[in-house]
């Protein structure tokens, strides 16, 4: 610290700068802000890599698994349940990396980094966003890997490289709009344990009573009621229609409306339980 | 003891920018569950000079500083920076003021430049300019070596430095320091005290808490001392001196049973009561004068009462709290004799 004898600077005037001092942040700013916060993200991910993990070796472990269980009772054989399985195993993927992403958030928001964060004159919503930005990388990471597993296995997708390329993109734009839950749960929960199983107790029942595992019909009525408004059989049909047959079926409309209400629920929701927060 | 309200004589540098004030503060209140952390505060900070919050832990210090800086919510009264309605307009108030808190606010994820990086970005400072001022504020700060090191390296000193570095990137005029020195070595501190003058110099004006009396001392042109949330004093470090008198003598008594005794004879030396410490047998006495120590000690030999330790000190934190409050400055074990006259050697140098 060799102080300030250093050259004379220009005086700090306090009229000027109330003078200078803007009321609300734009929306350009909110973007910048948010991809600085993006940034800070990334590397971060890249000096913690073990956050990679359950990313890398989930798509691999239930690939294989769930289609040797379930291959032979669901479809008569592996090779006839994989193109059912695959996409449902990508919104399950996509689903769980989107759970860390609340986690994450609960612990970050324990440093003090945050104090910093919330000091400044930057939009309350871009350390939200920010990581979640970021995240659109494990998702693909996480898209990529289940689709590479199918194929080691036998997979031959009916709807080609552009079906599949599809099927990835609509899953991570499901996965990071159904983040938005996940971080309004990491902004009300009290520790990153308390996200992790609030979370849980929504990831189970959207991915497992949804039909990314098992066809509807062989449902009782009451349950098949709830798989098909539950987003995730959405986001499954519509991600087999395209990977099968490159067929943009209604359902991907269907997606896509929820994902819009879910970011128009939680997005602000997130954004008023971060402000109140500390 | 009353509010000792103080007018510094001449029209100080608020005269030049216009009448507003640095901060003012009327009845700042916050209420944690069923507890009053801050009971009613009224601040006033002049443009361009340093004013120090004087309390121990949990006096409501901090808590006053996180209202100010719109971290927390104000529950009753209002706060103005620089004319500026804090509750009103947060994001004005984000872009005049600089937090440095009590604990590190940087990221351990990043390196020091990576910090100051992204704190300049999230401000709107274009990557080029971003790039100098993180090299000009390492240089500023000693920091040029560990400017790529991640931040888990740093000892807690360069840490306290880069957090306040990112605190003046975009050169705030109000700049608040909770409790900058807490923790450090005197030798740092001493340089964190050269910093902070440097700041005002450049026209800044600093709120800053703290918890020693002779930081208050040696920064502030004026200080409040604060106690469980409310304001019990207010005054230039001299007049807070003052009314605790220029020394306090310490005196142990051999027989705790004489303490009776050793007040009469105070008493009838001084014309004014010593203060019984918690423990049995110990006086602390107020002295306006360190002569007036050998008056005592001498009556108190006349008198027959036995001492088995004397020292002769400058009044600590504890003892302005047991003048203005009637009370120890308690929860608050940081503090110790020795380390307050540690710094009181430095002190003397400095001044």
């Amino acid at each position: 610290m060799s102080t300030m004898t250093a050259p004379a600077r220009e005086a700090v005037r306090a009229a000027d700068r109330v003078a200078a001092a803007r009321r609300r942040v734009s929306t350009g700013e909110t973007i910048v802000q948010t991809l600085a916060m993006a940034w800070r993200a990334l590397k971060k991910m890249r000096r913690n890599p073990e956050q990679f993990f359950d990313v890398a070796l989930q798509p691999i472990l239930f690939t294989a698994m769930f289609a040797f269980i379930f291959g032979g009772a669901i479809a008569g054989d592996v090779q006839s349940y994989l193109p059912l399985m695959i996409p449902g195993i990508l919104a399950q993927t996509v689903l769980t990396t989107c759970m860390a992403t609340g986690t994450q958030l609960r612990e970050d928001m324990e440093k003090g980094v945050f104090d910093r964060f919330k000091s400044l004159p930057i939009a309350r919503i871009a350390p939200l966003a920010g990581p979640m930005v970021a995240d659109l990388l494990r998702y693909t990471i996480a898209a990529t890997l289940t689709f590479g597993m199918g194929l080691v296995m036998g997979y031959r997708p009916g709807g080609g490289a552009g079906g599949v390329l599809a099927a990835v993109l609509l899953a991570i734009i499901t996965g990071w709009s159904l983040a938005w839950v996940f971080t309004w749960v990491g902004t009300i929960a009290r520790s990153a344990q308390a996200v992790q199983s609030i979370s849980m107790m929504i990831l189970f029942p959207l991915t497992f009573l949804s039909n990314a595992f098992v066809p509807v019909e062989t449902l009782p009525g009451w349950l098949a009621a709830f798989v098909r408004i539950n987003p995730v059989s959405h986001l499954v049909t519509a991600a087999r229609d395209l990977a099968n047959s490159a067929l943009v079926s209604g359902e991907v409309a269907w997606t896509l409306l929820a994902c819009l209400i879910v970011i128009a629920i939680f997005a602000p929701l997130s954004v008023r339980s971060y402000k109140r927060h500390m | 003891m009353s509010i000792t309200k103080l007018g510094r004589t001449g029209g100080g540098p608020a005269s030049g920018g216009g009448t507003d004030l640095a901060v003012r503060a009327e009845g700042l209140a916050k209420t944690f569950g069923g507890h009053r952390a801050v009971d009613g505060i009224d601040l006033d900070v002049r443009p361009g000079e340093i004013f120090g919050v004087l309390g121990p832990n949990g006096a409501g210090k901090t808590t006053m500083l996180r209202m100010l800086a719109t971290l927390l919510q104000i529950d009753a009264g209002r706060a103005e920076i620089f004319g500026v309605d804090v509750a009103g307009n947060p994001h004005m108030i984000r872009q005049l003021v600089g937090v440095t808190g009590q604990y590190a606010t940087v990221d351990e994820n990043l390196t020091a430049r990576e910090n100051l990086w992204l704190f300049s970005r999230l401000q709107g400072i274009a990557a080029p300019r971003a790039r100098r001022i993180a090299v000009e504020l390492l240089g500023q700060f000693d920091l040029e070596e560990a400017a790529d090191r991640p931040i888990a390296q740093f000892s807690g000193g360069m840490r306290r430095r880069l957090d306040l570095a990112a605190s003046l990137i975009t050169r705030p005029p109000l700049i608040f320091l909770d409790e900058p020195t807490t923790g450090l070595d005197p030798r740092t501190r001493g340089q964190m005290w050269d910093t902070i003058r440097g700041l005002v110099a450049d026209g800044c004006t600093v709120l800053l808490t703290t918890q020693y009396l002779d930081e208050a001392d040696q920064l502030a042109d004026r200080v409040a001392v604060i106690d469980h949330g409310r304001k019990v004093a207010e005054g230039t470090p001299d007049e807070l001196k003052t009314a605790v008198g220029n020394s306090a003598l310490q005196l142990v008594l051999a027989e705790p049973d004489e303490a009776p005794t050793a007040v009469e004879v105070v008493r009838r030396v001084l014309g004014s009561d010593p203060v019984l410490s918690p423990e049995q047998g110990r006086l602390n006495v107020a002295l306006d004068q360190a002569d007036l120590a050998a008056d005592v000690l001498i009556a108190l030999r006349a008198a027959g009462v036995s001492i088995s330790s004397v020292s002769v000190a400058k009044p600590s934190l504890d003892e302005v709290f047991l003048a203005l409050t009637g009370h120890g400055a308690d929860g608050d074990e940081e503090i110790s004799d020795t380390e307050i006259s540690d710094i009181e050697i430095s002190t003397e140098e400095n001044r």
